[in-house]
C-alpha cells in the first residue's frame, strides 16, 4: 500500500514548519483536486498537512473598505457571504458557474487558487507530460487540446488553469498573501500563475511549502458595473471553454476604468491589459471594445482544434463589455 | 379473494426502493465475505503490439498481495470469440487499455498500489484507429444485430433516386457514446470446491452463468450468478464482462473470495461503447413530399476481436414507405476497444440520421415536417411486406403536435428571439422494436396463503421486479403483496437478457402463463394447499414458435424547443415533449422514468455526450463524467411524458411493448431539428457543441 502521513496543524508557522524540508509534503485543502490526482497516481505526497481547518476562515472588510477573505474558506461559503455578493458579484458569480454545489462545498479558496490542469494528458500517468514528468513531451499539442490554451503557451506545454474563482479575482485587482520560513510575502493574484515557457511543470511563483493564507480584494471601484460570464459544454458542472471577467466605469460615455480577465485562455487567468490600455478615454462603444479586444487577442496561437476561442473569448467580452456600457441593462453592476 | 382496481397499469411504486434509499439494497461488490481478497486490474498502455515481459517483482515484496496474474499464469479459459471475457490468456495485445495482468491483494490499497507496481514490457506495432468514410479495411459484414441482414435493396433505387423532382443527399456523423452506468461493473466471486458462485453487476444472470460455466469448463448447475441489484447498464451490462472474469480467475488463484470493482476510468476501454458511425442518407421525393427513394449507407467500426456492427440502417427498413429503397452496412475492424451494445443499438444513431433527413426534406419541400411524416406513412412494413401489430406513429405525431403547441409555431428558420436567445422547435419520430425471447418462470403457492414467483428476471433499476409482481397478482387475482417475486439469480428458472427493451414481456409473459395455470389448480383443489405448496413451471417456447407473422414495433414522436445563445453557440433545450405508443403501458410510474431517463440520454446525445478517438495513443480521451458529459440536472428541462392507449392483441398476455430505450430515439433528430430552426445552422456532426456551431453561426448571422 501507499502509505501517507497526515497532519492538522492548528496555526500557520506549524504547518508551514511541517513542510519546510519535506520536499514530499503537500498543502491540503478541501483535497476536491489533490486527493483525485493521488488516486491517479499524478501526485504520491508522503505526508499530507492539512490547512483547511487553520484559522483563516474568515471574510473580513479591511480598514482600506477592501475584503480580506481567509485561505480556508469554502468556495460555497464566499459565494454566499452578503457582503461579497453585494460589494464583487463577480466573485459569486464566478465561483457558482464552477464545479458543483458538493465540491464547492469542500473546496478551498487557497485550494481553488492551485487547482492543476484538466489536461487529459496530465492526468493520465501511462502517457508523456512535460508538466507531470519533465521532459518527457508534450502530446497535447497534436492530440485532444480542444479546451486548451491560444494564449501564453509554449511549445512544452498548452495546458490551461481551470479556476474560475481566479478569473475574478484577476479582474479585481486581488492580492494574494503567503507565507513561508522566510516570513510573510504578498503577490498580485496575475503574478501568482506562470505561462509554461520551458518549466512547465512550475504552475506557479510559490516556493515549495510557502502558503497562501488570504486574498485581498480593494475596495470596489465606485460607480463600476462588473460581470463574469463563462461559455461551456454543459449548464452546470463544466469547466470553461472561454470565460471573461470584466469590470467598466463609464463617465460621460467615455471609459474611465477597465478591467478584463479571460479564463481558459492561458495557463493563468489572463489579463487583457492591451485591451484595458487601448480602452481607456476612449467611448464605451460596441466597435471600440472589438477593436481592444482584437489587439489582445492578436497575440493568440491557436491550434488545429482550438482556434473556436478567439471568436468566443472575443464575442464574450464584447458582449459583455457591451452590456455593462448600456447604462440601464438590469441585473450586473 | 378479487382485488378490486386492476393492478396492471397501476403506479406501483419500486417494491425495492427503501432498499435503495436507505442504503440496504446489495449490490454486486456488497455482500460479506471472509478473507476477502481484492483484485485491481493493469491496463496495456499500448494500442497493438505483443507482451515480451512481465515484472511483478515490486508488486509482489508487499506481503498484502496475494498473487499477479497474467497470461503467463493465470488459468487457462475455454476458447471463445468473446473478447469481453478472453482476458490474460494471450501476449497479443488487441487495444489499448486492454488487460494484460491483475493485482490480487487483502486491501483494496494494496491491489491498486501493486497494479502500478507491475512493470510490462512491449513489442509494438503501428495501429489504427480512425474511422474514415473510406477507410480501405472496410467489409460487408455476414449479419448485423441478431441475425438480421446487412444489405437490404428493393426496386430501382439509383433510376428512382436520379429521377427524383426533390433529391437529398447528406452524410450524418455520431461519435463514439459510452454507456457509463453509476454502478461500474465489478463482481465478488467465491468458490466452493468446483462450484462457483458470483455476485455480478450484469443484465443476463443466466446469459453470464452459461458463459462461465463455458470458459472454466464447468456444468451450468455448478456456477450461481447473483444479481439482485444493479446500477444501471444501458446494454453495457448485457453479457459477461471482464470483472467477473478477472474475479473467478482470481478467486480460483487465491483460494479466498474476491472483490472486483473497476474503477471509472477504465470503463471507456473495456466494458464497450456505441461505435461511431458515418452515414449518408439519400431521399429522393415528388414535390408533394412523397418519398419514392431512399437510401441508408453507414460505415461504422469494430474491433480486430469479435464483431459487433452498430446496425443503424435498420430502423429505415420499418419506418416510411419508399417502394425504392437500400439499406447497407459497411463496417472495419481497428485497433481499438470492442463495441457492444448501448441503449437502442441500431436505432438511436440511425434514427437521428433518418429523423434528421427528413427535416431536410421538409424543407425541400415547404411541408411542415409533421406533415412529411403523415404522407410517408405505410400501410406495411415497406422492408417485409408484413402488417404491423399496431403502429400508431400518426397519432403520436398529431398528439404531441396538439400538446406541443407545434402548429402555432413561426415555422420560419432563425426569425425566433428572446432576448439575446434564438429560438427554435423541433420534431422527429422514435422507433423500436417489440422483442420477446424464450425464458422460463415458475409460480408458487404456499400453504400459508403466501405466493412466490421465480423467474431469473434483471433488475437493473427498470423497475422490472415491481411489474412483474403486478403481472403475477393480477393473474392470480390476489393482492400484490401476498406475492412475492424472486429476480436477480441464475438459480432460478432461466430467462432472457434485460435488453432488447424485452424484458417485461419475456418474462411477464411465462410469470402469466404460471400464475394463470397455479390460479386455475388452485381452483380445481378447492385452495386446499398441500404442506409442500404447489408449484407450476411454464416456458413460453411454443407460444413465440406459433406467434403469427407481424411487424411489431413501437413508435413514439418527440418534440423539442431549444434556445441558442448567438454569442457562444451554447445551446440549451427549453422543452421536451415525448408521446409514444408502446402498447399498454403496465406501471405509469416506472415506465415514465424509463421514458424521461431514455430522452435525457438522447438529449445528452444530441448536446453533450462524445467519445475522442485520441490517434496517437488509441484510446478515448475522455475516461470521467468530468469529461464525458453526461447531462447535468441544469441541462434538463421539464420534460413531458405522454402515451397512446395502444390496444394490440398481438404481443403477448399483457399486452405490452417494451419501453426501455424508444426514449433515446429520436431526441437528439428533433433537438438538432430545433437548432435548425433556430440558427438556420444545419450541424450533421454530434454533439452540438459551442465551438461547432459557433463558426457555422458567425457565417449564418453575418457576426464577427
Ligand atoms: C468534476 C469537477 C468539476 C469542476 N469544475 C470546476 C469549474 O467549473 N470551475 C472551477 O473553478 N473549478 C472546478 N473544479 C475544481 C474545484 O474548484 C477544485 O477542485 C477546488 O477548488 C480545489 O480546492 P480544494 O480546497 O479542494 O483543493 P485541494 O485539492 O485540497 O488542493 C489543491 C492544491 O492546492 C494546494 N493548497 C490547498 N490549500 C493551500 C494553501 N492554503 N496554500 C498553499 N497551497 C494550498 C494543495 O497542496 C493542492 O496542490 C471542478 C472539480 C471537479 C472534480
Ligand atoms: S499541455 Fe501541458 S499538461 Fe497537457 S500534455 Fe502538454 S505538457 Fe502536459
Amino acid at each position: 500500500m501507499k502509505e501517507f502521513r497526515y497532519e492538522r496543524p492548528t496555526d500557520a508557522d506549524s504547518a508551514v514548519a511541517l513542510l519546510t524540508d519535506a520536499p514530499g509534503a503537500a498543502y491540503l485543502g478541501g483535497g476536491t483536486n489533490l486527493v483525485d490526482l493521488m488516486k491517479l497516481g499524478v501526485a504520491a505526497p508522503d505526508l499530507l498537512v492539512d490547512v483547511s481547518r487553520l484559522p483563516f476562515e474568515e471574510v473580513e472588510e479591511t480598514d482600506g473598505g477592501g475584503l480580506r477573505v481567509g485561505a480556508a474558506v469554502r468556495n460555497s461559503t464566499l459565494a454566499a457571504r452578503r457582503m461579497v455578493r453585494e460589494r464583487y458579484p463577480i466573485v459569486s458569480e464566478a465561483l457558482l458557474s464552477g464545479a458543483s454545489a458538493q465540491l464547492r462545498n469542500a473546496a478551498t479558496v487557497g485550494g481553488n487558487l492551485l487547482q492543476r490542469t484538466r489536461c487529459l494528458y496530465f492526468q493520465d500517468v501511462g502517457k508523456p507530460c512535460n508538466k507531470r514528468r519533465p521532459g518527457s513531451g508534450c502530446p497535447a499539442r497534436e492530440g485532444v487540446h480542444r479546451d486548451l490554451a491560444i494564449l501564453g503557451a509554449s511549445e512544452h506545454c498548452v495546458a490551461t488553469h481551470p479556476s474560475d474563482l481566479a478569473v475574478a479575482l484577476a479582474a479585481l485587482d486581488a492580492m494574494v498573501h503567503l507565507v513561508s520560513a522566510a516570513g510573510p510575502r504578498s503577490l498580485p493574484l496575475t503574478e501568482l500563475h506562470r505561462l509554461p515557457g520551458d518549466e512547465p511543470h512550475r504552475d506557479t511563483v510559490l516556493r515549495h511549502g510557502e502558503l497562501i493564507t488570504a486574498v485581498e480584494l480593494p475596495p470596489p471601484v465606485p460607480e463600476a458595473r462588473s460581470a463574469y460570464r463563462k461559455a461551456r459544454d454543459r449548464a452546470s458542472y463544466a469547466f470553461a471553454l472561454a470565460s471573461v471577467a470584466a469590470v467598466l466605469q463609464v463617465r460621460g460615455g467615455m471609459v474611465h476604468h477597465v478591467r478584463i480577465a479571460f479564463g481558459a485562455l492561458a495557463a493563468r487567468p489572463w489579463r487583457a491589459r492591451t485591451a484595458e490600455e487601448a480602452l481607456l478615454g476612449q467611448p464605451a462603444t460596441e466597435e471600440a471594445f472589438g477593436e481592444a479586444v482584437d489587439r489582445e487577442l492578436a497575440a493568440a496561437r491557436p491550434l488545429r482544434d482550438n482556434g473556436y476561442k478567439v471568436p468566443l473569448a472575443r464575442r464574450l467580452a464584447v458582449s459583455v463589455l457591451t452590456d455593462l456600457a448600456a447604462p440601464d441593462a438590469g441585473g450586473q453592476r | 379473494m378479487t382485488t378490486t382496481k386492476p393492478l396492471l397499469g397501476a403506479p406501483t411504486a419500486r417494491l425495492e426502493a427503501r432498499e435503495k434509499v436507505t442504503g440496504t439494497a446489495r449490490y454486486a461488490t456488497d455482500y460479506p465475505t471472509d478473507r476477502t481478497a481484492y483484485a485491481w486490474p493493469v491496463p496495456a498502455t499500448v494500442v497493438r503490439g505483443e507482451i515480451t515481459a512481465i515484472d511483478a517483482t515490486a508488486a509482489l515484496a508487499d506481503p498484502a498481495v496475494l498473487a499477479v496474474l497474467s497470461h503467463q499464469n493465470a488459468p487457462r479459459l475455454r476458447e471463445t470469440d468473446d473478447p469481453f471475457v478472453t482476458v490474460l490468456q494471450s501476449p497479443r495485445i488487441n487495444h489499448r487499455g486492454q488487460y494484460v495482468a491483475l493485482a490480487v491483494a487483502t486491501s483494496l490499497e494494496a491491489a491498486r498500489a501493486a497494479a502500478e507496481a507491475i512493470r510490462v514490457t512491449y513489442r509494438c506495432e503501428p495501429h489504427d484507429v480512425v474511422l474514415t468514410p473510406d477507410h480501405p479495411g472496410l467489409y460487408k459484414p455476414d449479419e448485423v444485430g441478431v441475425g438480421m441482414p446487412a444489405d437490404r435493396e428493393h426496386g430501382d433505387f439509383d433510376t428512382t433516386y436520379a429521377n427524383a423532382r426533390v433529391r437529398i443527399d447528406v452524410v450524418y456523423e455520431t461519435p463514439a457514446l459510452h454507456n457509463h452506468p453509476m454502478e461500474p461493473h465489478s463482481a465478488t466471486a467465491l468458490w466452493d470446491g468446483d462450484e462457483l458462485t458470483v455476485y455480478d453487476s450484469n443484465q443476463d444472470s443466466s446469459g453470464v452463468q452459461q458463459a462461465l460455466a463455458r470458459l472454466f469448463g464447468l456444468a451450468a448447475d455448478k456456477v450461481h450468478v447473483v444479481n439482485e441489484h444493479v446500477g444501471g447498464g444501458f446494454g453495457s451490462k448485457g453479457s459477461a464482462r471482464a470483472p467477473v472474469v478477472l474475479a473467478a480467475m482470481a478467486a480460483r488463484t487465491v483460494r479466498r473470495p474476491v472483490k472486483l470493482a473497476l474503477p471509472r476510468n477504465q470503463l471507456a476501454a473495456t466494458i464497450g461503447y456505441r461505435a461511431p458511425t458515418i452515414q449518408r442518407i439519400r431521399v429522393g421525393a415528388d414535390a408533394e413530399g412523397h418519398i419514392h427513394a431512399l437510401a441508408h449507407e453507414l460505415v461504422t467500426q469494430t474491433a480486430t476481436v469479435g464483431e459487433f456492427v452498430e446496425f443503424a440502417a435498420v430502423p429505415t427498413r420499418t419506418m416510411y414507405h419508399a417502394p425504392h429503397s437500400r439499406t447497407t452496412h459497411r463496417v472495419t475492424r481497428l485497433d481499438v476497444p470492442a463495441p457492444s451494445w448501448m441503449r437502442a443499438p441500431g436505432e438511436c444513431p440511425g434514427m437521428f440520421a433518418l429523423e434528421s433527413a427528413m427535416d431536410e426534406l421538409a424543407l425541400a419541400c415547404g411541408l411542415d415536417p409533421v406533415e412529411l411524416r403523415l404522407r410517408n406513412e405505410p400501410t406495411v412494413e415497406p422492408d417485409t411486406g408484413l402488417p404491423y401489430s399496431s403502429r400508431h406513429l400518426v397519432e403520436c405525431l398529431r398528439e404531441g403536435a396538439r400538446r406541443f403547441g407545434w402548429h402555432d409555431r413561426d415555422a420560419r428558420i432563425a426569425t425566433s428571439r428572446e432576448g439575446r436567445f434564438l429560438i427554435g422547435s423541433g420534431v422527429a419520430a422514435s422507433t423500436y422494436p417489440a422483442f420477446v425471447m424464450p425464458s422460463h418462470a415458475e409460480a408458487h403457492a404456499a400453504a400459508d396463503g403466501g405466493y412466490e414467483v421465480r423467474v431469473s428476471a434483471s433488475d437493473i433499476g427498470t423497475g422490472a421486479r415491481t411489474v412483474l409482481a403486478q403481472i403475477a397478482a393480477e393473474a392470480l387475482g390476489v393482492p400484490l403483496d401476498s406475492v412475492r417475486v424472486r429476480v436477480g439469480s441464475s438459480d432460478l428458472p432461466p430467462a432472457s437478457v434485460a435488453g432488447g427493451s424485452s424484458g417485461t414481456a419475456s418474462w411477464g409473459w411465462p410469470v402469466h402463463k404460471a400464475c394463470t395455470e397455479l390460479r386455475r389448480r388452485l381452483a380445481e383443489c378447492g385452495h386446499a394447499v398441500p404442506e409442500q405448496g404447489i408449484t407450476v413451471a411454464a416456458d413460453i417456447a411454443e407460444e413465440l414458435d406459433d406467434r403469427e407473422d407481424f411487424a411489431r414495433h413501437a413508435f413514439g414522436a418527440q418534440f423539442a424547443e431549444v434556445q441558442v445563445d448567438p454569442v457562444t453557440g451554447e445551446t440549451r433545450v427549453r422543452r421536451l415533449l415525448g408521446v409514444f405508443a408502446a402498447g399498454r403501458i403496465l406501471n405509469p410510474r416506472t415506465a415514465r422514468s424509463q421514458f424521461i431517463g431514455g430522452m435525457t440520454m438522447g438529449l445528452g446525445m444530441a448536446l453533450l455526450e462524445g467519445s475522442t478517438m485520441d490517434r496517437e495513443f488509441g484510446d478515448y480521451a475522455e475516461r470521467d463524467l468530468a469529461s464525458y458529459h453526461v447531462p447535468a440536472c441544469a441541462d434538463v428541462p421539464e420534460i413531458d411524458v405522454h402515451w397512446i392507449d395502444e390496444e394490440d392483441p398481438h404481443l403477448n398476455p399483457m399486452g405490452s411493448k417494451g419501453i426501455g430505450e424508444i426514449g433515446i430515439v429520436g431526441t437528439a433528430a428533433a433537438i438538432a431539428n430545433a437548432v435548425h430552426h433556430a440558427t438556420g445552422v444545419r450541424l450533421r456532426a454530434l454533439p452540438i457543441h459551442p465551438d461547432a456551431l459557433l463558426t457555422r453561426l458567425a457565417d449564418q448571422l453575418g457576426l464577427a
